[in-house]
């Protein structure tokens, strides 16, 4: 009882204290953590190293962000980065000089690849769980056929720049992340597509009755996510460079940045930053695992109860 | 704030399980004291037969009598695959498919994949087996303890050779193995311990705990360095053969200590994405392990490293098909294994091994330089 009316004369600012996103509690734990198992993480530096290390994670979770809030799932988006990373080196292995070119055909076949995924969803009345599911096995076939099972080629370092290389200790790959996350907010939260998307997500028949256009929309949003696809693979492969198993797990992380951060399975709702802030505490998570000595198959155990635990923390809250 | 429990909970849960866990890797299940000091010792050996063959070669002198399985070709060799799912079987599977060419007598080459699960790949054999075509079978266990019975029914219809991976039964004519894992280790570890005088920081990393070809590489350096006190080992890690991680693991680990003087690693295909955490804050790259992929071979050229790559060689996959074609000509073979030679590549070696033309996860030692597809067949260019 008492708990009750406590609650309900709470004063305003601890309400809002309530209403703050607790991806940022959570962010903000794993962080100190970090930092109180290794202080020199406070440091410039190695701050700056675990920022560029996730900076691919954040691309990709924005990009995933769109479609979670179309009410969709966009699960081909890692073997798509894998695809593109394969295709450019034996591009580039060939024609160094194509640097630029390749960087455009990265994009355009990340569009082209969210455009089939949304033309199938809409028209075809797939899943979009099943349709990115099929892509997901195509794109992984098509790449490892077309490079024979191994890496080919090697990426030049021009093109390995916007992964690897730091502009006065900031590394560029941050400001890649930063710029299509500013584009992204503004698209998602200053424009009436970014409106027309979280009705599409919220309530498709309602949107269409009051004359969105959803199957446009739904289309859109897969083509951002695989426009995010690329540039994620682009600055993952700067930083690491070329490998058959490069973007393998990436869509699930980005799938369990964008639901750290409050994105809503099924659509309608999420926004910008906290999916960012999501991604960067699961990229800091890893660190921290990593830190404290947890093999990989620990991540994924741990990887799995916080998709679960967020998903019944958010159906929990509404 | 439940979730902040159940988050607070999950880690302990994981916490203890991880400690669970580790507690299980120092068991020394992997670990084979005879074994380990019969490779030690054959490292040293001089290998019986030519040289410039080293496929043909063999470490000890047990060559068997197999006129028993003595046959009138042409032959059906059918070849039951664990799978093609990393550059080392690309590599070998396609030395394989060239060496195929050079044997008129063999008419027919049944190939079946086994998609690196245990349960495809014994199907695959049953069914190979009730085919009735096959006059040998060659067999890449997926892993050991489960393939092991399906082999023994092999064995009990036609003459059998294993390779790649081992299995827990003598009945194959032989098992074709570079000398073995311990060797692989202990030659890196030694490197490390010979360039550290006054010892120093030695990080290393595995691919993945579990795999016997593996652990036995680090189970024979870890004892190395454990004998060497002046030797700190900083750490060991998972790098589960990604690049990315691999990375940030040595990112981190420079900022943990501050100074890492040699990276020891039981595999090769990361080794240039570690270097890279080296390049990338700018310090000096320390003393390094690797194997025989072009890509590090390339990097230990071009930055003048202090490295050394010992092999498994890719060579075997070619070595598995003459034998095919001896035993069913009953010629000797080395049995019950069939011990190849293991080079290491050093700083003397290296330029003969480095090839700019070919793939970075081309593996140097794959004996084919001299095959018709040379090198195009391999994705490289003349």
């Amino acid at each position: 009882m008492s708990i009750i009316s406590t609650r309900n004369t709470l004063p305003g600012r601890l309400r809002g204290l309530r209403s703050i996103e607790p991806i940022y509690l959570i962010l903000l734990a794993i962080v100190a953590a970090i930092v109180l198992s290794n202080p020199i993480y406070l440091d410039y530096g190695p701050m700056m190293q675990l920022l560029r290390r996730s900076s691919p994670l954040i691309v990709l979770a924005v990009g995933q962000l769109f479609v979670i809030v179309s009410g969709g799932f966009d699960l081909s988006v890692g073997s798509l980065m894998t695809f593109l990373i394969l295709i450019c080196a034996l591009l580039l292995n060939s024609s160094p000089e194509l640097v630029y070119p390749a960087i455009a055909l990265c994009l355009v076949v990340g569009l082209a690849s969210g455009a089939v995924n949304g033309l199938v969803v809409s028209f075809w009345k797939v899943p979009s769980i099943i349709a990115t599911l099929g892509m997901l096995l195509m794109l992984r076939g098509a790449g490892l056929f077309l490079s024979g099972g191994s890496a080919r080629g090697n990426l030049p370092d021009t093109f390995r720049a916007l992964g690897r290389d730091s502009v006065f200790g900031f590394p560029v790959a941050l400001i890649v992340a930063i710029v299509f996350g500013t584009a992204a907010w503004l698209v998602l939260h200053r424009t009436s597509f970014g409106r027309q998307l979280y009705m599409v997500g919220a309530n498709p028949r309602a949107a269409r009755l009051s004359g969105v256009n959803v199957a446009g929309i739904r289309i859109a949003a897969f083509m951002f996510s695989g426009l995010s696809a690329a540039i994620s693979a682009i600055l993952l492969s700067g930083f690491s460079g070329v490998s058959t198993s490069a973007g393998n797990g990436y869509e699930l992380q980005a799938i369990s940045a964008a639901v750290l951060g409050g994105a809503v399975l099924l659509g309608g709702r999420g926004s910008v930053v906290p999916v960012i802030a999501g991604a960067l505490a699961l990229h800091a998570l890893f660190t921290l695992l990593n830190i404290w000595g947890f093999p990989k198959p620990m991540r994924d155990v741990v990887q799995g109860l916080i998709i679960i635990c967020a998903v019944a923390y958010s159906a929990r809250r509404k | 704030m439940s979730l902040k429990r159940t988050f607070k909970g999950v880690l302990a849960a994981a916490f203890a399980a991880s400690m669970a866990m580790s507690a299980l890797a120092q068991d020394n299940k992997f670990f084979d004291q005879a074994e380990h000091d019969r490779q030690i010792a054959m490292l040293d050996a001089t290998p019986i037969g030519d040289g410039d063959q080293p496929w043909l070669q063999s470490m000890a002198d047990n060559f068997r009598d197999t006129s028993k399985y003595k046959k009138d070709g042409p032959w059906t060799v059918c070849f039951s695959n664990a799978g093609i799912f990393n550059p080392w079987q690309v590599v070998g599977y396609k030395t394989m498919q060239e060496e195929i060419k050079l044997h008129s007598n063999i008419k027919d080459f049944i190939v079946t994949d086994g998609e690196g699960k245990d349960d495809k790949q014994i199907a695959d054999i049953d069914d190979l087996l009730a085919s009735k075509k096959c006059d040998i079978l060659l067999v890449t266990p997926n892993t050991t303890a489960a393939l092991t019975p399906a082999v023994e029914r092999a064995c009990a219809q036609l003459p059998v050779i294993v390779f790649s991976r081992g299995v827990a039964t003598e009945c194959p004519v032989t098992f074709i193995t570079p000398i073995g894992g311990y060797a692989y280790g202990a030659q890196a570890a030694r490197f490390i311990v010979d360039a550290l005088p006054d010892g120093g920081n030695v990080l290393a990393l595995r691919i993945s705990p579990g795999v016997d070809v593996l652990e036995t590489r680090w189970s024979a350096a870890e004892r190395i360095f454990a004998a060497n006190p002046k030797i700190k080992v900083i750490g060991s890690e998972f790098t589960n053969d990604d690049r990315a991680i691999a990375k940030s693991i040595v990112e981190d680990y420079l900022q943990r200590f501050g100074q890492i003087d040699a990276v020891w690693m039981d595999a090769g295909a990361t080794s240039v994405a570690a270097i890279e955490a080296f390049e990338d804050i700018g310090v000096e790259i320390p003393i390094f392990t690797g194997e025989d992929q072009q890509d590090f071979l390339a990097k230990w050229q071009e930055k003048d490293l202090t490295a050394i790559a010992p092999t498994y060689p890719t060579f075997q996959w070619r070595t598995a098909i003459i034998a095919a074609t001896q035993i069913l000509s009953g010629e000797k073979v080395p049995g019950p294994i069939w011990y190849l030679p293991q080079p290491t590549i050093t700083v003397e070696t290296l330029d003969k091994y480095t090839q700019a033309n070919m793939p970075p996860q081309h593996y140097a030692l794959c004996g084919c330089e001299d095959m018709a597809g040379y090198p195009e067949v391999w994705g490289g260019t003349k």
